[in-house]
């Protein structure tokens, strides 16, 4: 008997275990399904023997196999014997192989429930604890609802090994049977607080497992958490209950702030890189929500300025922010809003502030955001505006503010606007007018709010353009109320002022009916009755004009009286309009001759400096006049210093100044693209409702500009080729003209236009008039790139000291010249224009307009321009002889300057004929490579060059006999070597 | 889902569509170790989602991030893939949102660690050769899915007592079988042991000639 044990396990030895299997599986890699398949054929022999060993060892590999991806559920059975082999050893592989091939539909299952309880009851912790964990895997409801109960048993038994485990499993005994949830749960709170971390761990693990499916039950547990987070050292169990308190806290906003102390201190305590992360987790998702909102924008500010579209898309979170309750969060929003806005958006958003204004409380708030809408909306020169129309609404709607601060703020958006869009002032004029009329509920009660400045902009906006308002004699009197007498002095100054101009108006539409002569004597009559309340005010300056202008209309009634006609002699008054200036405009006016503004009108006073260098050089009087001399720079360089903080200081007041165009950049962009021949194809701007459409259209625009260009270049090509390098003297001079488009125009057109498109191309020649020593003549070349009839085409230019427009005689020194055509679309044709000039000097940029009628359409469009006269346009082709060539060189009259072009790499005729072409010389003499060159100017100044190469660089030496003329010649040919 | 008293039933109902949770345990060398999933699913699903996890997890960079979002098969975006790459070695926890995903790395780590302990210098052969060990050891720190236990030396001193015992039982009789096993291991080329996982860096440069 003891033989045959032994010889049975000797017999055992020399069978297949885990190991071999595994190695035959790895050494069979080629047939692998054929060596398990012998294999399997092996286990079923071994399973059908009565040896327990070696039926555990056939499970074991079974086990394998099936982790291999083989079916073994026919096997079943016999792991169900093995589990419930009397030795651990068996006991245990029977379990793992159960615990990783049976499911709930394995049938044997059902004759596991009194194996499985008798080892649950073991005396040998460890039996139980395999069943546990094979339990654990394959618990169905059936062995759920048998072995809730024991296993309930089990999480108070005496070894904790034991109870950590039946905690655990009682999460699959609540899942698979519910009903056991309740008398166990009693029991499982009682585990939080086991004396064994593991237990405490397995049931927190289990609570915070069904906390998450429904944390609303679980709130009442919180103070124990609580405890046990601050109790516990075990990291994992602190990450679930910090996970929970995560879930926890949104239902119950009173833990946030009790949380914030123990979470701070395990933040700064522990050195587990996974605790910390959910510590932080935890408190961005509850604790600390705020301050997290307003980093959060704090950071997207930032990153605007990089990626403003990533930020773009936020906008909806954006606005939302605007609804916190914290201040500096909506403050933060608002910040960020300003840096969003496009010309899609504006609108959109501008509303969305709007109905926070109403909302706000606090007038701080209120401020910001009315200064924040103004901002937003006033940025980069009104980049983002549509339509104009809407945004004079918008700031009549800001009036009705209550308290604010920023009255002036309106009111100079307003004098802006209506200065700056012409197309805007009669509805501008219309809201003012409403304004007025409702002046008393704008000064009622608050009468030193600061929101009355807003009237300083009305009154004088509807004096100044008054020829748009319906009813000026409604404004006039609105504008004379005895209420006005309460508005500050500035205000009711303005107000006397305007209250003129309207008069006049006022007479100019009675008396062009005379049998009205009655209401103009009656508007006199209520001047002369309001009047004089002004003229008591304490305030200077309403006083002294009230009295001017109080005995002007006096002496206009006298006349009236008498029938004389007097409306053109006021009007006359006021005549004029005003114009928006450029902030650069000062640097257009040329400086007149032997005016030097570096030199000093008067000595400088001595400074310190100069007293210390006097007592220092006392000693040597002799050189002390040598000193002086050489301190001279330095007071300049000073002077240079103090020159550009005063420079700094006055742009900071014209960017304030509504009555300045503030330069921008897009169009100094454009400008510096000049090229030869350039033109620009420019486009008009439509009503908001077609920004789509818009884009469309720009894009579209894009590819035609690159078109024409191409074309442009192909046609200058051909006129070089034609005349040839040989026949210089036959290139016709031609040059260009820079059509800049203004910023304003773009979006300053009238809403109403239905408009879809239009395009018009200008190129320009300009020409020296050779009959006349101050002409210029400029072609102009308009082409229609639209779909519709343009007509009524009027081409005006805004006058410099310098170059004017020649206008038929009789005209205005503003009025535009008419267009001698109409355009069919797709038809270009030329006009010409003269321009007479004084100076030649210095190259000139004249701004332009052009305005036109489209078919079907009783508005006028507008195209903003700029003329660009070079100095090289006042040069004329003119052939010169080689001996009066010398002459001229000799006679010593001409000053002389020279300039250098490195990197020049074209035949020396092709460059000869380039600046023949394109700066008008002709050639006197050319010998190698060498060349002189000869033009006159219009107003008969001799140029003189000569033209040398060798490797690439070409040296000018150039002498005329106005040395201004000849630097800035030199600079244009400078200027058309480096573009090519 | 509702737990609580008087909600009992839609508990109920819920169940059956948890059908992924928690944890699988994947070890993978170049070919598959170890596998566990604690929701059984017929063999042809467990092999599809292990190609799957495999393919996943082996053609990320060493560089990226240790998270992977789970595909369909293993649950949707609700699970997530958290692995740990040593040598060839990697070990891959499937894992649903309840879970810390540093917490996983850390158990990760601990699971390494106690098999290093538990084979003493633990190599990629060991846990080919003795899968049954791996699971007995993975039993004792996650139990169905659930971690159990994350203290590793609690768990070696459980894991250590289950062998003890296994030797007692297999007494006399166990000793020829051990003998022959020893033998049998004496035939394998080399077997290479320097792998150290203590500082994370596995190494087995002798691989390629164990085919």
């Amino acid at each position: 008997m003891a033989l045959k044990i032994v010889k049975g396990s000797i017999d055992r030895m020399f069978d297949k275990n885990l190991q071999d299997l595994v190695r035959g599986i790895r050494n069979h890699k080629e047939d692998e399904a054929k060596y398990i398949s012998t294999c399997i054929d092996e286990i079923k022999q071994e399973l059908k023997q009565d040896n327990i060993a070696v039926k555990s060892n056939a499970v074991c590999k079974l086990t394998y196999l099936q982790m291999l991806g083989y079916d073994v559920s026919w096997a079943a059975f016999n792991i169900v014997e093995v589990m419930s082999s009397s030795k651990f050893t068996y006991k245990r592989i029977g379990y793992l192989a159960a615990s990783q091939c049976f499911h709930e539909s394995t049938d044997v299952i059902m004759l596991t429930t009194n194996q499985i309880r008798k080892d649950l009851s073991s005396p040998n912790q460890y039996d139980t604890g395999v069943a546990l964990t094979g339990l654990s895997c394959f618990v169905t409801p059936d062995l759920a609802r048998d072995l809730a109960n024991d296993i309930m048993t089990l999480m108070s038994h005496t070894k904790p090994y034991i109870r950590k485990k039946a905690v655990l499993i009682m999460y699959k005994v609540f899942l698979k049977y519910p009903e056991s949830l309740r008398p166990a749960f009693p029991r499982m709170k009682e585990k939080l607080e086991d004396p064994d971390p593991g237990v405490q761990s397995a049931a927190v693990n289990v609570i915070c497992e069904l906390a998450r499916r429904n944390p609303k039950n679980y709130l009442s547990l919180a103070p124990l958490f609580f405890k046990l987070m601050t109790s516990s050292t075990n990291n994992w169990v602190l990450i679930k209950i910090i996970k929970l308190f995560g879930a926890l806290t949104p239902l119950e906003p009173r833990l946030g702030k009790k949380l914030i102390e123990p979470l701070t201190n395990l933040i700064h305590s522990t050195s587990a890189m996974s605790l910390l992360y959910e510590c932080v987790n935890t408190v961005i998702a509850v604790v600390w929500l705020s301050v997290l909102k307003y980093l959060g924008l704090l950071a997207m500010s930032k990153i605007l300025k990089t990626h403003p579209k990533s930020v773009q898309s936020h906008k909806d979170l954006i606005l939302q922010c605007l609804d916190d309750k914290d201040e500096s969060i909506r403050l933060r929003a608002l910040d960020l809003l300003y840096g969003m806005v496009s010309k899609k958006n504006l609108m959109e958003i501008v509303k969305k502030l709007m109905l926070h204004v109403d909302k706000a409380e606090g007038t701080t708030y209120r401020d910001e955001l009315l200064t924040k809408i103004i901002d937003i909306c006033s940025q980069s020169n009104y980049q983002y505006i549509t339509n104009f129309e809407w945004y004079i609404s918008i700031l009549v709607e800001l009036t009705r503010l209550e308290g604010t601060r920023h009255g002036h703020l309106i009111a100079s958006q307003m004098l802006d606007v209506a200065i700056r869009v012409k197309a805007i002032r009669a509805f501008a004029v219309a809201q003012m007018a409403t304004l007025l009329d409702n002046a008393h509920l704008l000064t009622g009660n608050t009468q030193h709010s600061g929101i009355c400045e807003v009237l300083y902009a009305a009154a004088w906006i509807c004096g100044e353009f008054s020829e748009h308002l319906e009813d000026p004699m409604a404004t006039l009197e609105a504008m004379l109320r005895p209420k006005v007498a309460t508005l500050p002095g500035h205000i009711q100054a303005v107000y006397v002022q305007n209250a003129a101009k309207l008069f006049s108006t006022v007479l100019c539409g009675q008396e062009g009916a005379p049998a009205d002569s009655k209401v103009a004597q009656e508007t006199s009559q209520l001047l002369i009755d309001r009047l004089p309340v002004f003229v008591q005010s304490d305030n200077l300056e309403v006083q002294e004009r009230a009295s001017c202008i109080l005995q002007l209309v006096k002496y206009i009634q006298k006349l009236q009286q008498k029938d004389v006609e007097v409306a053109e002699e006021v009007t006359a008054l006021f005549a004029g309009e005003l114009n928006p200036v450029a902030p650069k405009a000062q640097k257009k006016v040329p400086v007149p001759e032997g005016l030097d503004l570096d030199a000093w009108i008067n000595e400088p006073p001595s400074g310190s400096e100069s007293e210390d260098e006097g007592r220092k050089t006392k000693g040597k009087a002799v050189f002390a006049r040598e000193e002086s001399r050489h301190t001279k720079p330095r007071y300049t360089e000073v002077d240079e210093k103090e020159l550009a903080k005063r420079r700094e200081v006055r742009k900071a007041e014209q960017a304030n100044n509504p009555f300045y165009i503030k330069a921008s950049p897009s169009s100094q962009k454009v400008r510096t693209a000049s090229s030869p021949n350039r033109q620009l194809v420019l486009w008009m701007p439509m009503s908001d409702q077609y920004v789509k459409l818009e884009e469309e259209r720009r894009q579209k625009n894009k590819a035609d500009r690159k078109k024409d260009k191409k074309k442009r270049r192909e046609k200058g090509r051909q006129r070089r080729g034609d005349s040839g390098p040989e026949s210089e003297e036959d290139i016709t001079p031609a040059h260009m003209v820079d059509i800049v488009t203004e910023e304003m125009p773009e979006n300053a057109l009238p809403i109403n236009s239905s408009l879809t498109s239009r395009c018009i191309t200008d190129v320009c020649d300009i020409q020296g008039n050779l009959h006349d020593g101050s002409q210029v003549v400029v072609s102009v070349i308009f082409e229609n790139k639209c779909d519709s009839f343009i007509k009524s085409m009027e081409f005006n230019v805004m006058d410099s000291l310098n170059s004017k427009l020649q206008r038929p005689e009789g005209a205005g020194p503003h009025d535009s010249l008419t267009v001698p055509f109409h355009l069919p679309p797709g038809i270009s044709s030329e006009a010409r224009f003269i321009f007479s000039v004084q100076s030649i000097v210095m190259p000139q940029k004249l701004k332009g307009t052009l305005t036109f009628i489209v078919k079907d359409s009783s508005t006028h469009e507008k195209l903003d321009f700029k003329l660009h006269f070079t100095c090289t346009s006042y040069l004329i082709t003119t052939p010169c002889y080689s001996d009066a060539y010398a002459k001229l060189l000799e006679s010593g009259d001409l000053k002389g300057s020279s300039l250098k072009l490195e990197g020049i790499n074209q035949p020396f005729h092709h460059l000869l004929a380039r600046i023949c072409f394109h700066h008008h010389f002709s050639v006197v003499e050319r010998i190698d490579s060498c060349a002189s060159m000869y033009s006159r100017s219009i107003q008969g100044h001799h140029v003189c060059l000569l033209v040398k190469t060798a490797d690439q660089t070409v040296s000018i030496d150039a002498k005329c006999d106005e040395p201004g003329l000849l630097r800035n010649v030199l600079d244009e040919i400078k200027l058309t070597f480096s573009q090519c | 889902m509702s737990v609580e008293k008087g909600h009992l039933d839609s508990f109920k109902h819920k169940c059956c569509e948890d059908l992924y949770q928690k944890l699988y345990i994947l070890v993978f060398p170049c070919t598959l170790t170890v596998f566990v999933i604690y929701v059984p699913q017929n063999e042809d699903t467990e092999q599809q989602i292990i190609r799957e996890t495999f393919h996943l997890v082996s053609k990320r960079d060493e560089n990226v991030c240790n998270f992977l979002e789970g595909g369909m098969l293993i649950g949707g975006s609700e699970n997530r893939l958290i692995y740990r790459h040593y040598a060839t070695l990697y070990f891959v926890f499937c894992v649903d949102s309840s879970e810390s995903e540093l917490g996983i790395l850390d158990l990760i780590q601990v699971f390494v660690e106690t098999l290093d302990k538990c084979f003493e210098n633990v190599c990629e052969l060991d846990l080919i050769f003795h899968v049954d060990k791996v699971h007995n050891i993975l039993a004792e720190m996650v139990m169905g899915g659930m971690v159990l236990e994350t203290n590793m030396n609690e768990i070696i001193i459980q894991v250590d007592a289950q062998n003890k015992m296994e030797k007692s039982e297999a007494g006399i009789a166990g000793a020829p079988a051990r003998a022959v096993s020893a033998v049998k291991n004496m035939n394998l080329p080399e077997m290479p042991r320097n792998i150290n996982i203590g500082d994370i860096s596995i190494k087995v440069p002798n691989l390629p000639s164990f085919k």
